[in-house]
């Protein structure tokens, strides 16, 4: 599978494409959607995701998907044309240095100059994606060299002298994290994204349940441990709960699992879980004591890193006796009926968009896959969706990439043809990326949108409302004033069926319509209110310990912690 | 901050420094002192690299140059335990008047002329980056008229190679 879009210099690539009965190349409306797209295939499978484009303006609008896909640690491979090998350097038609500009932003690059080398070149270009912590990898490859012809062997020899990832983590720190383990009072299992990407959640569920300590799931985990489970606090940082965030605090010993310490989820860092020891296993080296100092450091896979966990918690306990839990289960669980997940009705009588989402997330399949945007409704959307099974939340973590849902949905769609795939969208991150339904119209991809439409870019307002004095510049989109665009309208046009939803009485009855279309791609307008907004929070630059759970309620404040 | 010594071990590909270089500058490092150059291996350089840095943001640089797929290892040399020189070559105005109180310089620093003219001399010296300061500012008073300096190259002491051990 291949998203991409031909253009000059990789003409010679694309033209044995159409002989080709092995590989399906999705015809993309913008390379940032064969990149995105890519992205969603590989997070939803598993595999390799990979996108293609010529040189120059096809490349570099492959930039986003690419530094998008480095931060959240996806294995992407990008092949790009590249100008001729006399005219590389000369200013050519179309040329860019995609190598140097992807430098900061791939786990690799390389640039092909001999025929021979191709097939060793995307070979290790897969193997490098692929393995210790995944990443994108960007081929380039020069016309002159794809026109060449060469002697072909397969599987070629990789010559990686300078990469060789540690899979296997140290005995020795595995026994010394168990001993902490069994010995602490408070401790958090605090679960990233490491644990989706080395299929680690059996794993996890085992070493939960034999512990007994509570389990938060980040942005990027999401899903990596079931919602429904008692263990679970939800989800950590800027806008996780209430539950889990002062659980994080109080601890006495975080077991950090294929997670980064992004400042997200520590808010400032100095005043981040200030008595907790650290115990942290991930595949990089580089990530470890980056942020926070480990005590307890692990590098490895997290599956196997777990796996030995529980022998060495199991083995720690024939001679050490467990810490009783109760105390802390108490705190936390006070904390948790206190403090639920929530919104409010809007006072104006608009459509709450918490709703629209709580209601999709509980009408839809157990094993539909979820994407969204990025803003506010991403933020719902791993609040208000209960996810159970690990890859079936996939959003745009680190960088934030607006315009990320419409070309995920369509590569989650590519990778999991028979399983529903919903993209929770904004009406201002939609308006970025909508094109690509026509592709999906077009190659038979019936994604599910929802615009989460509130007018406006509602999380850039929710800070002008918190900290601008509600001071409005520039996030008015006029999607409600005037109907620009009208999604119903555009959807059509585009060759997908157009919902509209404006309502609470609407909601149900369009959304079982929606889930009812799988012949072709579906849009719903959900016509929300501008002014409901993302809680729990802790603002920007604050210490944890300032989470508000709803606006000027600050459960942690003054009690003894 | 204190002054550190990285001995890099790189594939020789197109881009290996610029990879590097950039990563220093992306996380916020200045580099002092840059030299690369083959080494016994036609596929492997060795980049000497000095930067002033914290000993933890040090690991954390290190650690990221390590994740350079074409960064094959990494060692720091401590000044103590290695042999470490640059290489300067000075052009100072000396006439016939101060000619051989600059003569007496270079001898005291064991540097050598290579080439001279009636108003200046070219002067080659190496060493640690103290003894050549030390030099220059011996000098400095005849008029240096041009400095070019070579980045820091540095070796372990005793019998050990890292380039050995490194391609085993």
């Amino acid at each position: 599978m291949v998203f991409g879009i031909p253009g000059g210099t990789i003409l010679p690539a694309y033209d044995p494409l159409l002989d080709s009965t092995k590989v399906r190349h999705i015809l993309v409306r913008h390379e940032q959607g064969a990149g995105h797209a890519a992205t969603g295939y590989a997070q939803a499978t598993g595999k390799v995701g990979v996108c293609m484009a010529t040189s120059g303006p096809g490349a570099t609008n492959l930039v986003t998907p690419l530094a998008d896909a480095n931060m959240d640690s996806v294995p992407m491979v990008a092949i790009t044309g590249q100008q001729s090998r006399p005219l590389i350097g000369t200013d050519a038609f179309q040329e860019a240095d995609i190598c140097g500009i992807t430098m900061p932003i791939t786990k690799h690059n390389m640039l092909v100059t001999d025929a021979a080398e191709i097939p060793r070149a995307i070979a290790e270009a897969f193997h490098i994606a692929a393995t210790g912590r995944p990443g994108p990898v960007l081929v380039d490859i020069p016309k002159d060299v794809l026109q060449e012809t060469t002697s072909f062997s397969w599987p070629p020899e990789l010559r990686l002298p300078g990469y060789r990832p540690t899979t296997r983590p140290h005995g020795k720190q595995v026994r010394e994290a168990a001993k902490l383990i069994v010995g602490a009072r408070k401790p958090v299992l605090y679960v990233g994204g490491g644990v989706i990407k080395a299929d680690a959640s059996a794993e996890l569920l085992r070493l939960a349940e034999d512990t007994g300590i509570p389990v938060v799931t980040t942005l990027m985990a999401r899903g990596a441990f079931p919602d429904s489970h008692q263990q679970h606090l939800g989800m950590p940082g800027m806008h996780g709960t209430v539950a889990a965030v002062a659980a994080m605090q109080k601890s006495d010993l975080l077991i950090a699992l294929g997670a980064r310490f992004d400042d997200r989820v520590t808010g400032q860092l100095n005043s981040f879980a200030p008595d907790a020891q650290i115990i942290h296993a991930d595949i990089d080296p580089a990530e470890i004591s980056k942020n926070r100092r480990a005590d307890v450091p692990i590098v490895g896979d997290c599956k196997e890193i777990i796996t030995e966990l529980i022998d060495a918690v199991r083995t720690e306990r024939e001679t050490a006796r467990a810490v009783d839990l109760t105390p802390w289960w108490d705190t936390l669980n006070s904390l948790r009926e206190t403090f639920p997940l929530g919104y409010d009705w809007p006072d104006d009588g608009t459509l709450s968009p918490q709703y629209v989402i709580e209601r999709i997330g509980a009408m839809s399949p157990s094993d539909t896959i979820y994407t969204a945007g990025v803003g506010q409704h991403q933020m719902w959307a791993a609040q208000f969706v209960k996810y159970e099974q690990p890859r079936t939340w996939i959003n745009s973590g680190g960088l934030g990439t607006m315009g990320f849902a419409v070309p995920a949905a369509m590569g989650i769609k590519a990778g999991e043809p028979d399983r529903t795939v919903w993209a929770i969208d904004g009406d201002g991150c939609f308006q970025m990326t909508n094109q690509e339904l026509a592709t999906c119209a077009i190659e038979n991809l019936p994604v599910k949108i929802a615009v989460i439409n509130n007018g406006n870019l509602g999380m850039v307002r929710q800070w002008q409302t918190l900290f601008y004095g509600e001071r409005y510049s520039n996030t008015d989109l006029g999607t409600h004033k005037h109907r620009i665009p009208d999604f119903k309208l555009l959807a059509e046009a585009l060759g997908c069926a157009g919902l509209r939803a404006e309502s609470r009485e609407e909601v149900d009855e369009v959304i079982a319509k929606a889930l009812e279309i799988n012949d072709r791609p579906v849009v719903v307008d959900f016509v929300v209110g501008k002014d409901a907004q993302v809680w729990p929070m802790v603002a920007a630059g604050t210490g944890n310990s300032e989470i508000m759970a709803a606006r000027g309620i600050r459960p942690l404040f003054d009690e003894d912690l | 901050m204190t002054r550190h010594t990285l001995s890099v071990l790189v594939e020789d590909k197109p881009g290996v420094l610029a990879r590097v270089a950039g990563l220093f500058s992306r996380r916020g490092f200045n580099i002092e002192s840059l030299a690369v150059g083959r080494t016994e291996y036609p596929d492997i350089s060795r980049m000497t690299i000095v930067v002033s840095v914290d000993e933890l943001p040090l690991e954390q640089v290190t650690k990221q140059l390590n994740k350079l797929i074409n960064v094959i290892k990494i060692v720091e040399l401590e000044p103590t335990a290695s042999v470490q020189r640059q290489l300067v070559l000075i052009k100072v105005r000396a006439d016939a008047t101060v000619r051989s109180q600059v003569l007496e310089t270079v001898q005291l620093f064991r540097a050598k002329v290579v080439d001279v003219s009636p108003e200046a001399v070219t002067i080659e010296a190496t060493g640690t980056s103290e003894k050549l300061d030390a030099l220059l500012r011996m000098l400095e008073p005849y008029g240096l008229r041009e400095i070019v300096q070579s980045g820091m190259v540095a070796i372990g002491r005793g019998a050990r190679s890292i380039t050995a051990t490194a391609v085993r």
